[in-house]
């Protein structure tokens, strides 16, 4: 399984994303520049997280004319992975891999905190290897994380299972029924704000972001044998 | 050569707390009159069109591909020639 690292101007989690692979997977993964239109020979794609273009305009909204994001739409809609975080969210949402917005946080503060999530559905490709319902941590660090969507399109996110994690106890951004990540319906693309590559181990404060990783390679290994 | 003169709001329907925000200092400075405030953007757009019809059907396109997310923004313009 082979792993790219788009990364744009702006771009600050694409080396910690690039580690996470490497030192939790032991695959191969590649940064590639953002101007580079072919991901062909990727299996998964992560959109890490930073501030691409600055956040001119809108947060993530510059990005999503980058040639990158024709190949990376282009490989969603092949059933690859594609995984966004943080900034790489606010990328998907833009680009409509993802449905909805992002707003800033209602309390207008950057916010970078060690969050506690629940796993609202282990069915995904990224989620396989955690609980139903389980608790989990794993740090957030974003001025620009209050999802939003109209009540039509939560309500079926909520019926189609696509709400993959919400926050416990205290929404830290004021997003729509405490969402912190979404998958799309088919499920192979997940935008999460939370930092999974930034709780790998235990001595970063939290191990629990390894799983999403791990969960990634057995979905794909499991349907495509190892490679 | 047209100007246009565009402004993205938030929907009404969307909260704006930067406006929440603003609201709450024009009161502290004793402005209690305020009763709402909504934060949007102005952008000033130059392009050579044949006539105002080609530039506004240029301008509309612009605000719905890529200066307003139609998911959470309204917008509005109007033009100005020879600007």
């Amino acid at each position: 399984m082979r792993f790219a690292v788009p990364v744009f101007p702006g771009s600050n989690c694409d080396e910690d994303c690039a580690k996470a692979v490497r030192e939790i997977l032991d695959r191969p993964v590649d940064l590639v520049w953002h101007k580079d239109g072919n991901l062909d020979a990727y299996d998964a794609i992560i959109l890490p997280g930073g501030f691409s273009y600055g956040d001119y305009l809108r947060t993530g909204a510059l990005a999503r004319f980058s040639p990158v994001m024709e190949a990376v739409a282009k490989a969603a809609d092949k059933g690859k992975l594609v995984l966004g975080i943080c900034n790489g969210f606010q990328v998907l949402l833009e680009s409509g891999l993802l449905p909805g917005a992002m707003r800033v946080n209602d309390h207008l503060k950057f916010r970078c905190s060690i969050q506690t999530l629940r796993v609202e559905n282990n069915q995904s490709p990224f989620t396989g290897l955690y609980q139903a319902g389980e608790e989990i941590q794993l740090p957030i660090a974003h001025g620009e994380g209050n999802y939003y969507c109209d009540q039509e399109t939560l309500d079926k996110l909520e019926v189609q299972g696509q709400i993959i994690f919400r926050y416990s106890g205290q929404n830290p951004n004021g997003s729509v029924a405490g969402i912190a990540g979404i998958v799309n319906r088919r499920g192979n693309v997940l935008g999460l704000m939370p930092h999974p590559e930034r709780a790998i181990y235990d001595w970063m404060g939290s191990s629990d972001g390894a799983r999403m990783f791990q969960s990634m390679l057995r979905y794909w290994e499991g349907m495509h044998g190892a490679a | 050569m047209y100007k246009a003169i565009i402004t993205v709001r938030l929907k009404p329907s969307v909260l704006d707390p930067q406006g929440s925000a603003v609201k709450g200092s024009l009161h502290s400075l004793g402005y209690s009159a305020v009763q709402d405030v909504r934060v949007g953007k102005t952008m000033e757009v130059w392009l050579e069109a044949t006539d105002s019809q080609e530039a506004e059907a240029q301008v509309d396109a612009m605000c719905r591909k890529l200066l307003a997310n139609p998911v959470i923004e309204d917008y509005e313009f109007h033009l100005e020639k020879g600007a």
